[in-house]
């Protein structure tokens, strides 16, 4: 019976926390039309969370293109079809592994980040500070915040992509000797623009953008105004960032495929 | 020195004032004319909703009951947009100092001048400077709020809280942790800025010696209602038994020193007298 009621009580909470999530959401959108008269603010917020994880996304995304074509080279080579090995590397790069796994380093890396500093910012009363100063927080701190995770994370996503194929190429043509020719020509013709691209790398990073910028935005800003509140909302940040990554990229890629 | 302001002379009109946070009734029923151009304290014992009070007359907090009315203007009605002007009329001066982390000194005194006007960057920097100098932290303009002391940090805050010449300041608890020199300079600060520019201060402190220097009028608030009030020099000496107790630092009183709890003797596990 108590088990019940504990289960209960987490799956109400859990929805709680989505709607208030969504009704946060709504709150930034309205102020997004008051944040642009802090364009600077937002650029800062764009170097801190896209430009500063280009480090991590460029080793991640090479480390990744090069693991991948060293494993399909083995298995296509049972098929004869090595050729084919650089295809399937940008096939699976462009619509899941690019996305999903920029999404999941940019959670790491900038989400708690952001929840950090916008937890902190409200325990060190600098959030109230500013309302006192007839500055808005919604439009000062969490908008340009939001928009810089919207933008980064294709940016981002592209260069994971572009680094990924890289390695992929250097594994598969500079190492096991896979014909560069065959290896671009391949790629190139299979790789459709609008079905990988576009809805691979384009739309699933804007989605998982704007959803790990919420979450993260969303925890600093009710993060309980202790060092514990900051330290759990920062995990909060990671854990509900990944579960609505990988739930979000099985809804978007059954509507997309 | 002003014991009770005319209607007309009242800055801050608080009628009726009731506010319950987490079942505890903080202010039953309170009243309160804070009166126009005066340095007024808000004393009483920790805990009895001091600095909430503060929160209510900047729209921070809204009360279940009751009228707060800053220039005229019922606080808890504003729009939005109304309170941010209002707000833009109105220094706070935090317990914590509350400096933006990621800027400097002054750019933390700048900001709300960035924020709210379009000024030449020169008159923005003379400002600043002037503000900073008050305070006499020129000499610390580039320096992070991390480098600073607390003293220090506040006397930023006091400097950025009074960038804009507002009408009303707000002090929560502007001497702790001041060494005597900030803290004189502090105290003539506040009263410079009331009698030179008419600023009306509103200060919440239990520091009374610091107080009797610098304010026209106190009041102790303390179970959710103003308990006593009047000029800081004889106020101690009204006799009831709220000010004894409080300016004579009694743990005997009408305000408990202990936190309500049960038994004394069955806590520590000694048998009870007569059992």
């Amino acid at each position: 019976m108590n088990a019940r009621i504990e289960r209960d009580n987490v799956v109400t909470q859990a929805l709680g926390q989505i709607g208030n999530c969504g009704v946060f959401l709504l709150q930034i959108l309205a102020a997004i039309p008051r944040s642009l008269r802090y364009g600077r603010e937002t650029v800062r917020q764009l170097w801190f969370v896209g430009a500063m994880s280009l480090t991590i996304i460029m080793t991640c995304g090479l480390f990744v293109g090069m693991v991948l074509e060293l494993q399909l080279y083995h298995v296509l080579s049972m098929f004869g079809s090595t050729s084919m090995s650089g295809t399937v590397v940008a096939i699976a790069t462009y619509r899941e592994l690019g996305p999903v796994v920029t999404a999941l380093l940019f959670a790491g890396r900038a989400g708690t980040a952001i929840t950090a500093e916008i937890g902190l910012m409200r325990a060190t009363d600098q959030i109230s500070a500013m309302e006192l100063m007839a500055v808005d927080p919604l439009a000062y701190v969490a908008a340009p915040r939001f928009l810089a995770g919207l933008v980064a994370m294709p940016l981002l996503c592209c260069v994971f992509c572009a680094l990924a194929v890289f390695g992929g190429h250097l594994v598969g043509v500079s190492w096991l000797g896979i014909d560069n020719g065959t290896f671009w020509s391949n790629m190139t013709a299979t790789v459709d623009v609008w079905q990988d691209i576009v809805s691979g790398v384009i739309w699933k990073s804007l989605a998982f953008g704007a959803v790990v910028a919420l979450i993260a935005v969303y925890q600093g800003y009710t993060a309980p105004p202790t060092s514990e509140g900051v330290a759990y909302a920062t995990t909060r940040t990671v854990v509900a960032s990944s579960i609505a990554i990988l739930a979000l990229d099985f809804v978007l890629t059954a509507f997309l495929m | 020195m002003n014991a009770a302001a005319s209607p007309d002379d009242t800055l801050i009109r608080i009628r009726g004032l009731t506010t319950v946070l987490n079942g505890k009734k903080v202010f039953d029923a309170l009243d309160m004319d804070i009166p126009r151009g005066r340095v007024t304290a808000i004393m009483g014992p920790s805990g009895t909703g001091k600095t909430t009070l503060l929160k209510h007359i900047t729209g921070q907090m809204h009360g279940d009951a009751g009228q707060i009315l800053v220039d005229g203007r019922n606080v808890p009605d504003l729009s939005r947009e109304a309170l941010y002007a209002l707000r833009e009329k109105i220094g706070y001066l935090f317990q914590n100092s509350a400096l933006l982390t990621d800027f400097d000194v002054f750019e933390n005194v700048a900001f709300p001048l960035r924020q709210h006007t379009k000024l030449p960057e020169v008159l923005i920097r003379n400002l600043v400077l002037t503000k900073l100098q008050a305070v006499g932290l020129r000499g610390a303009a580039q320096l992070m709020p991390s480098e600073l002391s607390g003293g220090m940090a506040r006397r930023v805050a006091l400097a950025r809280a009074i960038v804009f010449d507002p009408m009303l300041i707000l002090y929560d608890e502007p001497f702790v942790g001041l060494d005597p020199i900030a803290l004189n300079q502090v105290l003539k600060l506040i009263r410079t800025l009331n009698e030179t520019l008419g600023i009306t201060s509103v200060l919440v402190a239990h520091e009374l010696e610091a107080i009797k220097q610098v304010a026209d009028h106190i009041f102790l608030i303390a179970n959710g209602k103003v308990v006593a009030q009047g000029d800081p020099r004889t106020i101690a000496d009204d006799g009831s038994p709220w000010t004894r107790q409080f300016f004579g630092g009694d743990a005997d009183g009408p305000v408990p020193f202990q936190y309500p709890a049960g038994d004394y003797a069955e806590a520590l596990g000694f048998p009870r007298s007569g059992a």
